[in-house]
């Protein structure tokens, strides 16, 4: 406790890199695995492949992906936009698929519905399918977003700080109560991101609560 | 550059000797292989039986929340905490594998609780009502519906503890992560680089061996039946995301680490 | 023999699924159990075979208590069917039917031959032996399940709601599937319905439960439909159940007319009359023409086929249908090889039955006595 006493801002400042490169990549990857999934639906034969496809991206190890980003992007080892990306591509990896199964667990009653009502295109993507669908993303977005969270103390190991340099200082230099710091400020950041979007989605699904269904 | 990487990967002298890329392959695979077996005989069993009887459910709910432990603060807690007691060269490899075991226990876990209970009661009813008891049951009727989603909650930890054994190399474990870990160090980028390709060629194969084994050990009457039951009621097998039976679907691919994995649809109502 | 003494399931909230039920299902019979949901039929049933242990009273087998015997060696004995099926997804058709057998400890070879013969016993193609269930219809793993339940030919089986998940037209099939084999084999069975026309159908003796599960009344199905005990009853037998109970009550002296034939092939000229019937070389009957309409030869394209047939020796509902449902109102009846033996007007039945006695009370009083 006297150590964290004495460093309460090293661990804000380290814990605001490690929101940016844990939760943008979130939101990018959701902004790209929308329209992904979405073709996924549309198109059956498509969804076989972009599947695998993030089925493959993810079996990569985080310490080895982060290591081959400046080789395939030409940035340099230090730089953060390495964690980003990669982070990126796992977001995806994980939500195409749910954003998939999400706009498929519409009901086809709701959808021959809203097309006899002449709900078009984007409009019935954005009015209907969406809206429906999101306690699916959510439930998906959730899972990405505790999982971010913990892959991305790994980059401090290429040099990139964030809370896991707690955890590497503390191991090299033998303080106990650093590395638990460490821990303990991953496990409530993660449950900070999963709260939020807990949150996003009763306030975009205020039917499921009227239902008295669960989240 | 990759010129110099692929020239690294294909010479000799990279693989051979004890501290050569051939011999580092075998040591990642013999300590993944070795966390991995360790956590089924704790998991399986346990997930069988929550599964069975319905009982402890809370189990399930308290290893999916250990997912939201940063991988590698418990890896280098456990090796500041047992590494000093134990000596020689013990002292890197015992931290290292409780680490992974402990790690792999809740995919593994979750898969086999969600794929008992994902058994269809009308099945277990019928099973019970022939005359089954309750050792029957689990070894002729719950273990052989459940096993899509065991063997993908095995794949998904087989995944992780690949990846989170290339990291224990920083605290003094073998394996392919040491060519990352002292490539960092060194500035050596180009072992570093080589490594990183081997340790994700290793995992890809290590997953398809796996799907393979999934292929053929699973009942064609489970994995016919799904396509049969997709083909006729179109919503059906979507509508099941958030529920244990989305395991089901994202078994046959399932991304798989740092706890993704077959159990991710009951991971949410749980993780917090 | 199955025989319920004073049998109540109340659970720790509160709730009695059954209560103080008394009743017995014969030896070779078919009893029905039936009612709304929540009157306790099916917790009955599987309290047969100890999927639920009741809180009171005694369920015998042959006069043994069940309560005592080891519960997997019971259920053994007992086939066991189900709504829907219960089938083991991951096993094949032939092995799901080989259940039992396997754990009753019968050889392979023994095993297969079995569930092979039970499989054309109930109907289905030796070539869906090696299929798994979900590459079946509903219907066919219906019969699987009855040929499962049959496999170790145990003498008593029980059946909960077997064909309620299958269309109409299916579970009329089933059913008479399952008619014929009851009357090859002769099981004592114990059925579990909500559907009324069902249980009239199937049952031997049909026991009429309310919600609360107690037993409202237990009768052969005719002096039920006859003599519903009170309103509950009377509502759940149906509005029609007058019109139903005729199928219970033989026709044996119909005041039949002959009529005149013509053979296909024939020419309708010289014959009068608004309607004629046509018959085979057999004599038996193939449809009604009207002459008018015929210009030289009967051809099977004149032929009206509607209307039901009535049989001779067969109810008194049927002979009223075969009036009702005929184009020309006389309805034909025939034998038991299907020979026209003459037809029937619809007020000729209807003076019959107005000179009927109903259903009588001694045979009713027998069922009651036993399940008191």
């Amino acid at each position: 406790m006297e150590w964290v006493n004495d460093h309460w801002g090293d661990i804000f400042a380290l814990a605001r890199s490690h929101v940016w490169l844990a939760g943008l990549p979130l939101v990018l990857g959701l902004l790209i695995a929308l329209p992904l999934g979405w073709a996924a639906r549309r198109w059956s034969r498509l969804y076989p492949v972009l599947i695998s496809a993030s089925g493959l991206l993810y079996t990569i190890p985080s310490l080895a992906l982060f290591v081959l980003m400046p080789l395939i992007l030409g940035t340099r080892v230090l730089d953060r936009a390495n964690v980003v990306v990669a982070m990126t591509i796992y977001t995806v990896a994980l939500l195409v698929r749910t954003v998939a199964d999400g706009l498929g667990s519409v009901p086809e009653a709701t959808l021959q519905a809203a097309r006899a009502m002449g709900y078009k295109g984007l409009r019935r993507f954005f009015g209907v399918e969406l809206p429906l669908a999101v306690p699916v993303i959510a439930a998906g977005l959730r899972v990405a977003a505790v999982s971010n969270v913990s892959i991305v103390s790994v980059a401090s190991l290429i040099g990139v700080s964030q809370l896991g340099n707690l955890l590497t200082d503390g191991y090299d230099r033998f303080i106990t109560a650093e590395i638990v710091a460490g821990i303990v400020a991953c496990v409530v950041l993660a449950l900070l991101f999963d709260g939020l979007i807990l949150l996003g989605q009763r306030l975009l699904t205020p039917w499921v609560r009227a239902q008295g269904g669960r989240a | 550059m990759i010129a110099s990487i692929l020239e690294w990967l294909t010479s000799s002298a990279t693989w051979s000797g004890e501290a050569g890329l051939g011999a580092r392959i075998v040591e990642h695979l013999w300590y993944s292989l070795l966390a991995v077996v360790i956590a089924a005989a704790v998991a399986v069993p346990l997930g069988l039986w929550v599964g069975h009887t319905g009982r402890a459910r809370w189990l399930v709910s308290l290893a999916n929340s250990l997912r939201a432990v940063p991988t590698l603060g418990l890896l280098f807690a456990v090796a500041l905490w047992l590494g000093p007691k134990i000596s020689g060269e013990l002292a890197f490899l015992i931290p290292s594998v409780v680490v992974l075991v402990i790690l792999v226990i809740p995919p593994i876990l979750s898969g086999v609780y969600a794929g008992v209970e994902a058994v269809d009661p009308a099945t277990r009813d019928a099973a019970r009502g022939m005359g089954m008891r309750g050792m029957e049951v689990v070894r002729q009727v719950e273990i052989p519906n459940a096993l899509p989603l065991i063997l993908s909650g095995l794949r998904s930890a087989f995944l992780q503890v690949i990846a989170t054994a290339t990291v224990a190399a920083y605290i003094g474990l073998g394996g392919l992560g040491r060519y990352l870990v002292d490539g960092i160090k060194t500035g050596d980028y180009v072992s570093t680089a080589g490594g990183a390709v081997v340790v994700s060629v290793l995992a890809l194969l290590v997953d398809g061996v796996l799907a393979l084994v999934q292929r053929l050990v699973v009942s064609p009457g489970l994995t016919g039946g799904r396509t049969g039951r997709t083909r006729r009621g179109r919503s059906e097998p979507t509508t099941a995301s958030t529920s244990p039976t989305t395991s089901t679907g994202s078994s046959t691919r399932s991304p798989a680490r740092s706890g993704m994995s077959a159990g991710d649809g009951g991971v949410d109502s749980h993780a917090t | 023999m199955i025989r319920f003494d004073g049998v109540t399931k109340k659970y720790p909230d509160g709730t009695v699924a059954v209560d103080d039920l008394s009743l017995t299902a014969p030896t070779g019979k078919i009893t029905v159990l039936v009612g709304p949901s929540g009157c306790g039929k099916t917790t009955s049933l599987r309290m047969i075979n100890r999927m639920i242990e009741p809180t009171s009273g005694l369920i015998s087998l042959d006069g043994q208590d069940t309560g005592r015997m080891n519960e997997a060696q019971l259920r053994r004995g007992i086939g066991y069917v189900i709504q829907h099926a219960g089938l083991f997804p991951h096993r094949t058709v032939v092995d799901n039917v080989g259940t039992v057998p396997r754990l009753l400890g019968w050889d392979k070879k023994e095993t297969l031959e079995r569930s092979r013969e039970l499989l054309d016993r109930v109907g289905l193609a030796p070539e869906l032996a090696d299929r798994y269930p979900s590459q079946l219809s509903g219907g066919q793993q219906q019969r699987v399940g009855v040929a499962r339940a049959l496999a170790a030919d145990p003498p008593v089986m029980l059946m909960d709601e077997p064909f309620s998940a299958v269309d109409p037209v299916v579970r009329d099939q089933l059913q008479d599937v399952f008619l014929d084999l009851q009357s090859e084999l002769g099981k004592t069975i114990v059925f579990v319905t909500h559907d009324i026309d069902e249980a009239i159908k199937l049952g031997d003796q049909v026991a009429v439960l309310r919600v609360g599960g107690k037993l409202a009344q237990i009768s052969d199905p005719a002096y039920l439909l006859a003599h519903p005990v009170d309103d509950f009853v009377a509502d759940f037998v149906g509005r029609d159940r007058g019109y139903r109970s005729l199928q219970f009550q033989p026709a044996p002296k119909l005041p039949l007319t002959s009529e005149r034939t013509l053979l296909l092939g024939e020419s309708t000229a010289g014959v009068s009359g608004d309607w004629v019937l046509v018959v085979d070389d057999s004599h038996r009957p193939l449809g009604w023409v009207e002459p008018a309409r015929v210009s030289g030869e009967v051809t099977s394209e004149h032929l009206h086929r509607g209307g039901t047939v009535a049989r001779a020796s067969g109810s008194l509902r049927g002979a009223l249908d075969a009036a009702l449902s005929s184009p020309s109102r006389r309805g034909v009846v025939v034998d038991d090889e299907g020979e026209l033996v003459g037809t029937v007007r619809a007020h000729e039945v209807l003076s019959l039955i107005e000179a009927t006695d109903r259903p009588d009370e001694d045979r009713a009083d027998a069922f009651a006595e036993e399940g008191a």
